[in-house]
């Protein structure tokens, strides 16, 4: 009666296991990244409007200048910053440093330090809160 | 107790179950490497210019260095991110046509995208 399948190995279920922060971060690493290649399209609506036609390109600013726009770009530029950030910290790991668990815990606390100061940096610097520069 | 988990096929072929996961990995990691330093770029001169005015994105697009770096962060980053969406898919799409299909589809979205986009960024580049 047991079949092959079932003498495989299984993981457990993710809802076995607490919540905690480098797990938060694995999955944000993906939701960004997601956010980004979503993103990428309204980057090439932003180039493409800006060389060919005018009316596009202020239809374009004009929606990111508004609410909902202002809104989907902070999202743009935290999930530009962090999956770099966290991408990084990928990085690292791949050479072999910093997998020990009480690391990863540190680490996850840096990452989320490092990218909440450049985001509200560029997001400073960039001049785009409510209403700003677009 | 011998347990065995490939089939012989796979044993034949020396092919592991992700069959082309090493190279997939090492793209991955290599694109990351060069978004590194394209992604600064990006974040810093892209944010300085994006809330100003049509006439002065179209005179910063003219320099070549922009045209060159920007067209090189959109090839690097739509190819990392079809890298990505695809492990993304392996994960979580179980019906097989369909995460072939969303396969293809992002396929031919990145590169209609970067196609669309290093053309108009060379046509201004070029002064068209």
């Amino acid at each position: 009666m047991p079949m092959t399948m079932n003498e495989r190995p299984l993981s457990p279920h993710l809802q076995i296991y607490k919540v905690e922060l480098p797990m938060l971060l694995s999955g944000l690493h993906r939701i960004t990244g997601i956010a980004l290649s979503v993103g990428s399209i309204l980057l090439v609506a932003w180039i493409a409007s800006a060389v060919y036609s005018a009316q596009a390109f202020a239809a374009l600013s004009h929606f990111l200048g508004s609410f909902i726009g202002q809104l989907m770009l902070f999202g743009w530029t935290f999930s530009l910053i962090y999956h770099s950030v966290s991408g990084v910290r990928h990085l690292i790991w791949d050479t072999g440093r910093l997998l020990e668990v009480k690391q990863i815990y540190a680490s996850s606390k840096i990452v989320v330090a490092i990218t909440i100061v450049l985001t509200v940096l560029a997001w400073i610097v960039g001049g785009g809160f409510p209403g700003g520069a677009l | 107790m011998n347990h065995r988990y490939r089939t012989p096929l796979s044993v034949a072929r020396g092919l592991g179950s992700s069959k082309d996961g090493l190279g997939h990995w090492w793209k991955q990691r290599l694109t990351a490497v060069a978004l590194v330093p394209l992604v600064l770029w990006f974040v810093v001169s892209v944010i300085a210019v994006a809330g100003q005015d049509r006439a002065h994105v179209l005179s910063w697009l003219h320099s070549p260095l922009h045209a060159v770096v920007f067209s090189l962060f959109l090839i690097v980053s739509l190819y990392h991110a079809n890298l990505g969406l695809s492990k993304i898919y392996e994960d979580y799409v179980q019906v097989r046509w369909l995460q072939l299909s969303s396969r293809i589809a992002t396929d031919f979205a990145a590169v209609f995208l970067g196609f669309a986009g290093v053309f108009a960024l060379l046509r201004q580049a070029f002064g068209g």
